[in-house]
This record gives C-alpha cells, structure tokens and sequence, in this order.
C-alpha cells in the first residue's frame, strides 16, 4: 500500500504532528478535523495538500443557511420550468437538472481529489450528523434519475471548525481530529520568514516581543493572529519604522487591533509600562 | 496491553469508543508503527480525542501508563501478538461487533507481517516506514528533504516526557470562560416553540412545489418558531465578587448581546437580594423587588450569579442585609424563595470554584436554587437544567 505523504509545501510549513494526521486520515480514508484559533492555518492547509500532492482542491464554504444536501445536489426544478415555458429545450433528460455540489463532485471525480468543507460548525446543529451516511460510505444516490454515485477514489476530506458549535459526538467519532495550536515564538518566526524571507532580525525579535505581550494581555477581547501579525510587519517595514520606535510607540496598532476597546486597552497597558 | 490501554483511558473520562479504538489498529497495522511511542503518541491522540479539551487528560494518561516502559516498549511485537491473540474490549454492541468483522483480522495480521518483513530488510535509509533516524514523513527527528520540523515534541525528549508537560492544560473545559464561549453555550439557552399568531409564507416550498406541479402556483406556510425562553439574570456586585468582575461582565455582555431570548432583563444586587434591585453597577438607580416579580411568571427563568458568600445573618435575619443604611423587613432567603416560588425554572452560578464552596449561606442558597460554577462545563449543566432536559434538583434540606 503506497501512501500519500503530504510533507508541507514551501510556503506551509506543517508541524510534524500535523503531518501525521493529515496521512494517517488519507490512509484510513477519514475525514480530518482541524480545529484551532482563526489565523492558524486551517483553511490553507487543504490548499497545501492539494498542492504538495498535486490533486484538485474542491471547495464547500459553510454558511449558517447551508444543508447537507446542497453538499451533494441539487435539482434544479425552477431551471426546468423555466425551460418548460418555451419548450425549447429537451426536458425530459432529468440529469440535465441535476446539479452537483463540491461533495457529489468529489465523491464523481476520476481521480483523487481533497475536498475542504470549511467552517463547519457554522451550519445548523445537525448539519453534521446529516452528512454522516455520505461520509462513511463516500456514496449517494439521486432521487429523481434513480442512479447511486459511489466514489471511485475516496477523497481526502478536510473539515475546518471554529468551535463555534459543538459538533455531535457521532459525527466526531468517524473523523480523524487534529488541533492547532497557536505557534510558539520559535514556530512563528519560521512562518514570518517564509513571508517576509529578508526581515531584519532586531524587528523580528523586537515584533515578536510585542506580538506575544499583547496576546498575553487578559484584556483583550479578540487576539491577534499569524495573518495579522504579517500584515503589521509588512506596515513597519514599508513605513521605514525603527526598532527603537516600536519599543515606545507601538506604531500601526489598528493592523493588530481590530477593536476599538481591545486598542484601548492595549494602549492602557502600554502606559502602565507593563513590558519587560 | 492495548485493551489496557483502552480502558485506561476511558479510565480518565475519554469517551473512547470501539469504532475509534479499531481505527488506531487499522492504521497500525497498515503501517504507522514501529516502536517510535511519540509517534504512537500523535497517532493514538488524532484517532481516538476528538476535543483538545480533553488533550490534557490524554497526557495524564498517556504519561501514567507509558511512564517506565517507555524505553523497553515496542508497538511491534505488542500488535503482533494483539493480532494473534486478538482480546477484545467487553460489552461489544452489535454494531461494533460488524465493524469488528469488516475489518477482518487475518486480512491485517497478513499485511503488518510483510510490513515487518520489508521493514526487516530495509530499514534505515528506507523512506517508507516510521522510524527514528530514517527519511520517512511521519517520522520525529529525522530527516526528511521538505520536511521543516517547527517546535513541537521531539529534541529527544521521549514521548512520556512531552505528555507530563501537560501542554493543553489551558484547553480544559472546566475552566474559566471567555465572552465567546459564554455566548456558545448561551446559544444553547433555546426553547423552540410554534408560536401563535398568523402562518409564514414558505417560499422555498412554495416554489418547489408550484414547480413539481407542473407550474400551478401551490402555495405552502407552516407556523412560524420562535425562542420562547424568558431569561432575567441577577448579577451579585461589588465586595467579595471583586475578583470575579471581568468573568461576570463577559457573561453580561454575552447574554446582553445574545438576541434569541424572546425577552431578557438584568438587574444587580449586593450579596442577597432584598426589597430592590438595581439597574446599574454602582447600584444607584433601583426598583422594588416586587414589581419584578410581579413581571415575571412560570414562563421566565431566573439565573442569579453570585458567590454566595456572606455573613448567614444577611440571608436569614431580618434588617441583616449588608449595608449599613438598609433595614430589610423580609430576609434574604425568603426573598430567594420568592423568585424560586415565581419562576421554578431557575439557577445559581458561582464564580468560585465547587472545591470551596462550604460556606453556610452557599448551602442554604443551593436548598433553594439549583447551583452550578461558571464554567464552560457547569454553564452548560445550569443550561439543561433551565431547557428542561436535566432535572432540576436544589439539595435536600
């Protein structure tokens, strides 16, 4: 048996713990659940698969309205009488109605694919336990031509959650689940270099102080994540801002801070000094 | 030793279940062994925790029963001889039961021995199976050409010992909670019921099915449902809830911005609640206590939020409440007993911890309200109670 092994791709680095799961759930053919803080790399870790193991990456984004069966088709039934109306067009092939969604797609693809269904837990309580059967059997059947589709080459199914939702116990039991955890000082200075490959190293550092304290503040509402943390130090950099000045100013806070209280609050502590 | 494993830790209050605890053999078996335990370590972990609220009671476990084998251990021979000698977990459903035949254990026992057998003859410097030192992806420490190793266990340090780390220790849902999560569980506070009042238009239907009927206009309506929870939350302020002020504030401004209550009112008290209660922090503006009641009825819970900490006199003598100037008539606790008596369907969160609740008045108040920590885990017990799928229980007098 040959595994797929996704080793991270040169602009995703993937912590070795991470790798394993992701191999170990395309091995078992299980959906993997990766759940962690926004910022941390979940959505892109799909991107990164389907790069690293050349395959085609579909996508399914979830929103609070999203049901389970849209996952997998949908007959168009106002398209066909619409046709109907002018009799122009030949409707009594059903099929032509059928339209499929990035799950049905997946499972009919004529080669392996990863299929990301993002932010699952942004759906309906039960949205999850409807997709159980789909998942496990990788299979489906349409009502109106009568025809079951099973999936010739299981996709690798990678489920996003924000943890806005619990997710039901059955539902968590037939997937592979992994957390990401927020990077560590070491970890994100790997991940600022692939993006800002020639930062200076005393702004690195000097950032990271920062980035960390401020996270680290009880007060804040809403941290910081890895996407906004480039995003400043793309700021400083263009704007020519000095190590020295970083230190006593914080300069460009509303690149970090997206809230007007958290920016408060932030500037508060930084009055009390309480950097070390 | 795997179905001690299992046991053990379902031992520490993981749900592990058979279909989960089968997978860990399958991928074993298919080749992610070797007796490398981090990786046993990462493998059990993504197969069989599927909360990284429960990462830190798998450390625990996994450090407990892997402390002192660790270096003699090898998964190898232990799967070899599982799938020789397969012992089952006991109390196998039906279901498990077919998942157990479906995955056919001669079929596995046959693949992991030539996995061993090809692992025999070339293993380092091979590039397909776990190991140490060799180029393969799932390995730790080892080298792989795109491999970036970031943080995480390793650096020679063995399995055991990046479990007593007890990373995820912050992760626990049995600690404080933010305003977000406040929220979540909040979210849970819903009672759906058919409302009355006239029917909705289903447009979706309606068009799905005028268009199933060949284009004859089939007009569809169903009640409309709403949330009929009617929530008033009493907050304790000031004095011994110092401490506790941010965690109560996020619990206001969680249930405050929560729209889904079909009708939501708070108001502050100090301690106890007598003839007032106050609109506002500093407890200046106020309405007498039994105009609220008046308000309210069997329809409404009450979820008061204090610390139940207080001198007994202030709950059962009259003229015992806490401030100087007041001389209250009826005591506290009869006070309590009204809204109880009012609202049946109500409860008591303490910010303090179960552990220390031994004050007097923390007993007498939880034989009138049910009382649970304001904590992920006890908000959600204090939840079902209030949706009415945990039985409502205050101690027995």
């Amino acid at each position: 048996m040959s595994f797929h092994s996704f080793t991270g791709t040169d602009t995703y680095l993937a912590a070795p713990e991470l790798r394993d799961s992701v191999n170990v759930a395309s091995a078992l053919e299980k959906p993997l659940l990766v759940r962690g803080e926004p910022g941390t790399g979940k959505t892109v870790l799909a991107e990164a698969i389907a790069e690293n193991l050349v395959m085609d990456l579909l996508t399914w984004n979830i929103k609070s309205t999203s049901k389970a069966q849209e996952g997998l088709y949908v007959y168009d039934t106002v398209q066909r009488l619409n046709d109907a109306r002018f009799g122009d067009k030949d409707i009594t092939d059903i099929s032509r109605y059928i339209k499929y969604g990035p799950l049905g797609r997946s499972f009919r693809a004529d080669q392996r694919v990863v299929l990301l269904i993002d932010e699952i837990d942004k759906a309906d309580m039960e949205f999850p336990n409807d997709l159980l059967h789909e998942l496990d059997r990788m299979s489906f059947f349409v009502h109106e031509t009568g025809r079951q589709h099973t999936a010739r080459f299981r996709p690798i199914v990678i489920i996003t959650s924000n943890n806005e939702k619990e997710l039901p116990d059955a539902f968590l039991r037939r997937c592979v689940f992994h957390y990401i955890a927020f990077p560590d000082k070491a970890e994100m200075e790997d991940i600022i270099r692939v993006h800002h490959p020639d930062v200076e190293a005393e702004l690195l550092q000097q950032v990271l102080l920062r980035f960390y304290w401020l996270r680290d503040l009880p007060e804040i509402r809403k941290k910081p994540s890895t996407s906004e943390l480039i995003d400043w130090i793309a700021a400083l950099r263009r704007g020519g801002v000095s190590t020295d000045v970083i230190e006593s100013e914080l300069p460009f806070l509303g690149v970090l801070m997206k809230r007007e209280n958290d920016l408060e609050a932030v500037m508060a502590a930084h009055r009390r000094g309480r950097i070390n | 030793m795997f179905v001690d494993f299992f046991y053990h830790l379902r031992g520490y209050g993981l749900k592990v279940t058979i279909t989960e605890w089968l997978a860990l053999m399958r991928a074993l078996a298919i080749g992610y062994s070797r007796a490398d335990l981090h990786v046993f370590y990462n493998l059990a972990r993504c197969l069989m925790v599927k909360r990284e609220a429960d990462f830190d009671n798998y450390d625990r476990a996994f450090a407990s029963f892997f402390m002192g084998v660790e270096n003699h251990f090898d998964i190898s021979d232990e799967l070899l001889e599982w799938l020789s000698n397969p012992k089952l977990p006991r109390e196998l459903t039906d279901e498990e039961r077919a998942k157990l035949q479906a995955l056919d254990l001669d079929e596995l026992r046959e693949r992991f021995k030539e996995v061993l057998d090809e692992q025999k003859e070339r293993h380092d410097g091979g590039n397909r199976w776990i190991g140490t030192g060799g180029m393969s992806p799932f390995g730790h420490g080892g080298e792989h050409p795109t491999g970036v190793r970031i943080g995480g266990a390793g650096g020679g340090r063995s399995a055991v010992q990046v479990a007593t780390d007890r990373r995820f220790r912050n992760l626990r849902s049995d600690r404080i909670l933010d305003t977000r999560q406040i929220g979540l569980a909040l979210r849970r506070l819903r009672k759906l019921g058919k409302d009355e009042g006239p029917e909705e238009l289903d447009i979706d239907e309606t068009i799905d099915s005028s268009a199933r009927n060949a284009g004859e206009i089939d007009l569809v309506f169903r009640p409309p449902k709403r949330n009929r929870i009617k929530l008033l939350l009493l907050i304790d302020v000031g004095g011994s809830m110092d401490p506790h002020t941010l965690l109560c504030e996020r619990l206001f401004s969680a249930a405050h911005k929560a729209n889904h209550f079909k009708k939501f009112e708070f108001k502050f008290f100090h301690n106890c609640v007598y003839e007032n209660l106050y609109t506002d922090i500093s407890r200046w503006k106020g309405e007498p206590t039994s105009r609220v009641l008046k308000r309210l009825d069997h329809t409404w819970s009450v979820c008061l939020v204090g610390d139940a900490w207080m001198s007994p006199y202030e709950l059962t003598h009259t003229g015992g409440a806490i401030d100087y100037y007041h001389s209250n008539q009826v005591t506290g606790l009869d006070w309590l007993r009204k809204f109880r008596d009012r609202c049946p369907n109500s409860i008591w969160l303490n910010p303090e911890p179960l552990r220390i609740w031994n004050a007097p008045t923390i007993h007498l108040i939880r034989q009138v309200f049910p009382m649970f920590e304001l904590t992920i885990d006890g908000l959600t017990e204090g939840i079902d109670v209030l949706r009415g799928i945990r039985p409502n229980r205050a101690l027995a007098a």
